[in-house]
């Protein structure tokens, strides 16, 4: 037997046949449907079970506010908590599972927590599980989470793609109901950049729920009728399937569209969703309005739902809960559901209503003054207990209870730039507060503006009226005839009859009774009360639940509802799934990558890269036979300091600075002097930050009168170009100096090592001397290499041995690094990566990110005398602090192990040969340690406490973290020609 | 002349070209680019000069001006980016600099970025998931620096809906390329 729920008519397609399942058990349903739709259609009303006391529940909504019908949607990596069955959009194969519960939905072993209900009121947690204090943590919180909770996950990757994305428009509106739709056709048809988004599938919001008339046509057909005409527009963008979810600043929204999720799984190269960040002149919000149940005991029975939801289910998706229906209301509105459902061929049993003067206005029974006072049925609803006017009881059999209390505007994007909503006294609810966000206006029901025809005339009117506030003319259009009812409603909150638990709250199993605990334990404010009972967390927000709360504490404290006030409403409005917060951000993509220009080439060599900010740098260059890294760098090591090696140092920031000041600035900038640099010639500079710690080193040359070209350490090359660009836009306006970024433009190689020269002269066009004598140490010149091409040669050298480097555009970096390795064949020239850089300036006492550390001053990196006082620059001032310059500062020195044997690590703290080990006795660190070929030893650098006097001294290198404990000496930082003569051959 | 031979940014000895149904995406790396920035207190004279070298005004904020030759585009106060043929204008920034001599800061800029060209019907479809630059709200001729795939580009409106230069650094050549073609996939 299938579907023997499903009425006539609706909005479903017949002609298609959908197989899905629900724990297991296949069912078939229409496209169209829902899978909450099709669930009811096929007789189904337990949908799930509740947070903490596992009762059995249903469906209470029929869209995004939805607190109880929480499924797993899908499958193995697909499997998704928590979904909403009445916004999950049927699809051939859908596979969903009932959650929180065990063995199974029907019968659920943890719903024995339902017994225990007098110990799990609110905040028991807070009161019980308090001894032992260990146990918490380890015990208490563990099993109440796996008791109490929602949806599992997957644990695996996502496979599916996300993209983000920015659009643009003069007005969003929000919502595609009749406010929205109105809105749109006038704003779209005066020519305005239009998005209109509405989180269903199909446009048209409480349209394509009610029966009313719009103009000769049925609400439904009018919506699609004008969707088709915006959709002709090329100045509308309609995006069904998203959801806005926040107003954020500035006027910008947050949306989620759901490009793939009514399909099986997204097509190929496709996404999942997006998330879009839309910039819009204006918004016009037409959200629309929530349906509020009345509170009563047992009024979670599945089949007990919202009015509105049930005639939405009949009149839209053509299914009906039950076969036999009744309706509690306090309003006109709640007939509505009777008529409709009557007219579908539904028995409705009775409508009782709150108030005693009810009009008749359903073909069916009245009970007007007349409450529900209790229900029955285990796993679905079977009877209501009603008490009838005169006091009288009587028991009412039905499979399913719509209930209404009113409607409340949907204002939570009026608050999410903390906008505070006003009480509508003739509403009974809360209408957007003045204090709107920017950009922001409001039309139709989420305004309070709830009748049809009022809808569509706000929509139009607002959408005119921001317009204008664009100095754009829209037209009036001429709108349709509609239903224009007024709100008729007696204020009804709950039922005070019994001792049972009257639901409010259904997602977090918050009662009446909870709202009167935490009143009565002096949790009266409505920030506490929430946070105390857990009333309005969760995935629904308690879009259908706060204002029960709301009311009852005002009753409790003898105030008004806006007297109690509301919690503050935050985006987003509905979940949002992780990874479309995360976008194509993942793994390899997490950040872009940086290539050298000789990537392509090192690849081809077989090295291994290691990641420098977003650089891929070459490591080191295995060859074969090669077994271990070390073994690699050590070869290149000793190739370099044997011979001659290459290595690509384009990652170094470089910086071209210009300008008839371009000295005067870089003067201002180096600690050390700059001014007096002859053309031709390359200086090592120091940069102080304005605190007087060091912030960044390299070498500057000098091309010409009015041209630098600055190098920075790879790391720093962002921050010191922005550091500049500060200096010069704020500091010193008025010098004349130009900057860019030239770290790209050139394909720069370090050619180090004895036959360095010999193998560059190879190169280097022979009409440029590169002798000692023609290019000393420092020099910098533009030269010409391999027949013409323009290049720049620099001598300068961070391994300690003769070397240059040389520059060329990138687009012929690849080819040069291909040509000198050919050319120094006969050198046995290597190719050598990071590690063996690393390796050698360690070596040569040359300091490196590790030491420029942010903690340390030039005079702790020996380099004291460096910072000039003959002229002012940035931190030189600070940099005589008392604290920075005291007698035993911390000075860098090199360390050895006693025993050869030992190794020396970065990040050991140094100690005194005897006594304790600990901060106290700290006498300084070790910043980088490697092991040298060289030296065949473990060899080390860092700061000493007056180091520079304590050459010689043996001391304990300690790491108490992985019980490290070497003996090591302290010697020079200049492990290898220290007098400097290599590099100056 | 030399015989180095040059890679295209995306590291391939030929420019690399995706069709995507609406979308071509093509490298193109074949325009010389040089960053001119007017000394200070020289901006009209150089301006003047400029104007003489390249046959048109130099362009206002967020713009860009050409003739059959040079192109140039604004960056930022007093500064512009000259793009010319490569194979004509290896060595542009040693031409403006000829031609404006103190009066201008001229930087080459050749390598330093790698250039993409759309072109098709659906190029906005694919900025859009990229980048926040309004692109349809773009005239031909616009251009405007925007953060794509976590990185500063600029976003040249060749012609005015079906034509979109975007202009990024060269060392991610790569990453630019693989979100380009992402998205054309994606949205296209």
């Amino acid at each position: 037997m299938t579907q023997i729920n499903r009425l006539d008519g609706g909005q479903v397609n017949r002609g298609t046949t959908l197989n899905f399942s629900f724990d297991g058990k296949r069912y078939q349903g229409h496209a169209g449907d829902t899978l909450a739709s099709a669930l009811l259609a096929n007789d189904v009303r337990l949908m799930g079970r509740s947070f903490k006391y596992h009762r059995p529940r249903g469906v209470l909504a029929s869209g995004s506010e939805e607190p109880n019908a929480l499924v797993e949607l899908r499958s193995g990596n697909r499997q998704e908590p928590n979904t909403r069955a009445t916004t999950v959009e049927l699809f051939d194969g859908l596979e969903a599972k009932s959650q929180n519960r065990w063995p199974s939905l029907k019968f659920d072993a943890m719903a024995i927590n339902d017994r225990f209900s007098n110990f799990l009121t609110a905040g028991f947690y807070y009161k019980t599980f308090m001894w032992p204090a260990a146990f918490w943590e380890k015990i208490y919180e563990p099993i109440i989470r796996k008791a109490a909770g929602l949806g599992s996950l997957s644990l695996q990757d996502d496979p599916d793609e996300y993209d983000k994305g920015f659009l643009h428009c003069d007005v969003l509106i929000v919502g595609g109901g009749p406010a929205g739709l109105a809105a749109a056709l006038t704003a779209g048809r005066a020519g305005a950049q239009v998005i209109i988004a509405d989180e269903d599938f199909a446009f048209g919001g409480r349209l394509n729920a009610e029966t009313f008339a719009i103009g000769d046509q049925s609400g439904a057909d009018w919506a699609a009728t004008t969707v088709t005409e915006l959709q002709a527009l090329e100045n509308v963008r309609c995006m069904s399937r998203t959801t806005i979810i926040g107003a954020f600043d500035h006027g910008i929204c947050g949306a989620i569209e759901r490009v793939s999720d009514h399909v099986a799984t997204p097509a190929s190269g496709k996404v999942r969703q997006i998330l879009w960040r839309i910039y819009g002149k204006k918004t016009l919000l037409c959200a629309g309005a929530i349906e509020r149940p009345i509170a009563f005991e047992n009024n979670d029975r599945p089949g007990i739902m919202l009015a509105g939801a049930m005639r939405a289910y009949a009149n839209r998706w053509a299914a009906t809960p039950a076969q036999q229906v009744s309706v509690f209301t306090n309003n006109d509105d709640g007939h509505r559901t009777a008529i409709d459902l009557i007219a579908k061929g539904v028995n409705v049993a009775a409508v009782i209503d709150t108030r005693a003067d009810a009009p008749r206005l359903a073909d069916c029974e009245l009970l007007a003054g007349a409450q529900v006072i209790d229900t029955s049925g285990r796993l679905g609803l079977k009877f209501v207990n009603i008490r009838l006017a005169d006091g009288s009881k009587r028991f009412i059999e039905c499979g399913a209870l719509g209930v209404s209390g009113g409607w409340n505007p949907n204002v939570h994007m009026t608050c999410h730039q903390r906008g505070r909503p006003v009480w509508n006294e003739r509403l009974a609810a809360f209408v957007p507060g003045g204090d709107l966000p920017v950009g922001l206006s409001v039309a139709g029901a989420a305004n309070g503006e709830f009748s049809t025809a009022a809808a569509l005339k706000a929509g139009s009117t607002q959408a005119a009226a921001a317009l204008r506030d664009l100095g754009m003319t829209a037209r009036a259009i001429r709108l349709p005839n509609a239903e224009d009812e007024g709100v008729n409603l007696a204020p009804f909150w709950f039922v005070k009859h019994g001792k049972g638990r009257a639901w409010l709250d259904q997602q977090n199993d918050v009662t009446v009774k909870d709202v009167k605990l935490a009143h009565q334990e002096n949790f009266k404010s409505v920030e506490h009360l929430k946070r105390y009972t857990t009333l309005g967390m969760a995935t629904d927000q308690g879009k259908t639940s706060n204002m029960g709360g709301l009311a009852i504490m005002a009753e409790l404290a003898g105030k008004t509802i806006p007297e109690v006030g509301t919690t503050i409403y935050r985006p987003p409005y509905s979940p949002v799934a992780m990874g479309v917060l995360a976008g194509r951000a993942r793994g390899k993509e997490f950040h872009p990558v940086r290539e050298t220009p000789s990537h392509k080439w090192a690849t081809e060599q077989g090295a291994s890269f290691v990641e420098t900010g977003n650089w891929l740098r070459a490591q080191w260059f295995p060859k074969p036979g090669e077994t271990h890294w070390r073994e690699s760098v050590d070869r290149e090591v000793r190739a370099v300091r044997g011979s001659v090696g290459v290595c690509d140092v384009t990652t170094l920031g470089k910086i071209d600075v210009q300008g008839t000041d371009a000295a005067t600035f870089l003067n201002r900038v180096y600690a050390n002097a700059f001014a007096k640099l002859p053309v031709g010639k390359t200086r090592y500079g120091l940069m102080l930050r304005e605190d007087g710690i060091a912030m960044d080193d390299g070498t500057t040359a000098r091309l010409a009168e009015d041209q630098f070209v600055m190098t920075t350490t790879t790391a720093n090359a962002v921050a010191v170009y922005r550091h500049m660009e500060f200096v010069h836009q704020c500091l010193w306006p008025d010098l004349d100096v130009q900057l860019i970024s030239t770290t790209e433009s050139w394909a720069q190689y370090a050619v180090a090592g004895p036959n360095s020269r010999k193998l560059l002269q190879k190169i280097v066009d022979p009409e440029f001397d590169i002798s000692n004598e023609g290019f000393e140490f420092m020099a910098c010149r533009k030269i010409t290499v391999c027949g013409g091409l323009r290049a720049r040669l620099f001598r300068i050298s961070f391994s300690g041995e003769l070397a240059f480097e040389i520059a060329v555009p990138t687009r012929y970096g690849d080819a040069l690094i291909r040509r000198i390795m050919e050319a120094g064949r006969e050198f046995d020239a290597v190719a050598y990566g990071t590690e063996a850089l690393g390796v050698m300036r360690i070596e040569k006492g040359h300091a490196a990110g590790n030491e420029l550390n942010g903690t340390t001053t030039a005079l702790n990196l020996g380099m004291g005398r460096m910072v000039s006082k003959k002229k002012d620059s940035i931190g030189s001032s600070l940099s005589e602090r008392e604290g920075l310059n005291l007698p035993d500062a911390l000075a860098l020195v090199g360390f050895k192990p006693t025993n050869n044997n030992d190794k020396v690590t970065a990040g050991g703290h140094l100690m005194a040969r005897d006594g304790p080990v600990d901060a106290a006795h700290d006498q300084g660190y070790v910043t980088s340690a490697a092991h040298s070929p060289i030296l065949n030893s473990s060899i080390g650098i860092g700061f000493l406490k007056d180091g520079a006097n304590r050459m010689g001294e043996c001391m304990r290198l300690v790491s108490p973290l992985t019980g490290t404990e070497v003996e090591i000496e302290v010697v020079s930082a200049h492990f290898v020609d220290p007098e400097g003569e290599r590099l100056r051959a | 002349m030399h015989d180095l031979v040059a890679t295209s940014p995306l590291g391939g000895p030929r420019p690399r070209t995706g069709n995507f149904g609406s979308v071509v995406i093509s490298e193109c790396p074949g325009w010389a680019l040089a960053s001119v920035a007017a000394r200070r207190g020289k901006e009209k004279t150089m301006a003047t000069s400029a104007k003489k070298l390249l046959g048109f005004a130099l362009p206002g904020v967020s713009s860009l001006a050409n003739n059959g030759t040079y192109t140039a585009f604004w960056t930022g106060p007093d500064q512009w980016m000259i793009e010319a043929p490569h194979a004509s204008h290896e060595d542009l920034a040693e031409q403006i600099k000829s031609a404006l001599g103190d009066k201008a800061s001229v930087t080459e800029q050749n390598d330093g970025w790698a250039r993409f060209d759309l072109t098709g019907t659906g190029c906005h479809d694919v900025l859009e998931r990229l980048c926040n630059a309004n692109t349809r709200a773009m005239q031909t001729g616009a251009v405007t620096r925007t953060r794509l795939e976590h990185l500063g580009c600029f976003v040249i409106c060749r012609a005015k809906n079906d034509h979109f230069s975007v202009i990024g650094p060269r060392s991610s050549a790569g990453s630019i390329h693989h979100a380009l073609t992402t998205a054309a996939k994606s949205a296209l």
